[in-house]
């Protein structure tokens, strides 16, 4: 379909600047984002009939990450 | 040597932006609302049991006007029991090992239970003070030190809290320093320094889910003598 109305992981590398200039980056915008990328993340691997430990030790592993990003200066001495 | 090991309580800060706020609102994530679904997935349905169980034990020695206060110590107990546990992951940050987070919990709450104390049945509230069968000459030493336990209850709540758990980490930094150190030189010595390490990180978890626990049934004590 048209570019604006595609979704991230359907862009191909080449047009990536021209969809990201096609976004909405007010506030309401990117909270509407993120509420997508978390609804899509907890519908395919949390909000499954038979989820196990997966999808949530994902998520606890992407935040240790983060902290270790945000600890990074911090610890590099 | 010591003062490094302390840093791992100041909140670093990317962008501007201190990691405490993110560790305060990462547990919400992990806490997803349950939809209106018959079944729900197993995170809602683990998550409704859990909530069923710590508010029937919370609210049954409560009447019937302390269970307004369901919603707020219910949640409570989530919160802190969600940031306990993550604090024990490597590299993340624990708020409550700070004492202004954990005196701006405990002290308006605490004060809450004795305002509505005093406030519906003062008498009764202030009665509290002299327990009863108390021999007379002892009376007035006695109302002094109740009335002092009865202030130092919100310090001792916050206090107890942070305490326990900057002395849990601040423990399993120093030992697994310990243990990394000694591993050139004398590699039995770190394997029972490692072993003292694993026993130590299941106790941190324990009293992770014990202190939010106890911070909890406290308040609700307090409550309980005021409602």
């Amino acid at each position: 379909g048209p570019l604006s109305e595609r979704r991230l992981m359907d862009v191909r590398l080449g047009e990536l600047p021209v969809w990201l200039a096609t976004r909405n980056f007010s506030p309401q915008g990117l909270l509407g984002g993120l509420q997508k990328a978390w609804s899509s993340y907890y519908d395919k691997y949390i909000n499954v009939k038979r989820g196990g430990p997966a999808g949530i030790s994902m998520l606890l592993a992407g935040y240790c990450l983060l902290s270790y990003g945000w600890n990074y200066q911090h610890i590099s001495k | 040597m010591n003062l490094s090991f302390f840093d791992q309580f100041t909140s670093p800060c990317l962008l501007g932006i201190p990691l405490i706020l993110i560790s305060l609102l990462f547990p919400a994530l992990l806490l997803p609302s349950p939809d209106n679904r018959w079944i729900t997935n197993r995170l809602s349905t683990l998550q409704s049991w859990f909530l069923h169980l710590v508010t029937k034990q919370l609210m049954m020695p409560l009447n019937k006007k302390g269970h307004k206060w369901a919603l707020i110590l219910t949640s409570l107990m989530t919160f802190l029991l969600m940031i306990n546990l993550l604090g024990l992951l490597p590299y993340t940050f624990t708020p409550t090992t700070q004492l202004s987070m954990n005196m701006a919990l405990a002290l308006p709450l605490w004060l809450a239970t004795l305002l509505t104390g005093m406030r519906n049945q003062p008498s009764i509230s202030l009665g509290h003070l002299l327990p009863e069968g108390t021999p007379t000459p002892l009376i007035p030493a006695l109302i002094l030190i109740e009335t002092t336990s009865l202030l130092i209850r919100p310090l001792a709540l916050g206090v107890r809290l942070t305490a326990n758990l900057t002395a849990g980490h601040l423990l399993i930094q120093l030992i697994s320093t310990a243990s990394i150190a000694l591993l050139p030189t004398i590699p039995t010595v770190s394997i029972l320094t490692t072993t003292i390490l694993l026993l130590l990180t299941l106790l941190e978890v324990a009293v992770a889910m014990i202190q939010a626990y106890v911070f909890v049934l406290l308040l609700s004590l307090y409550l309980q003598e005021n409602i």
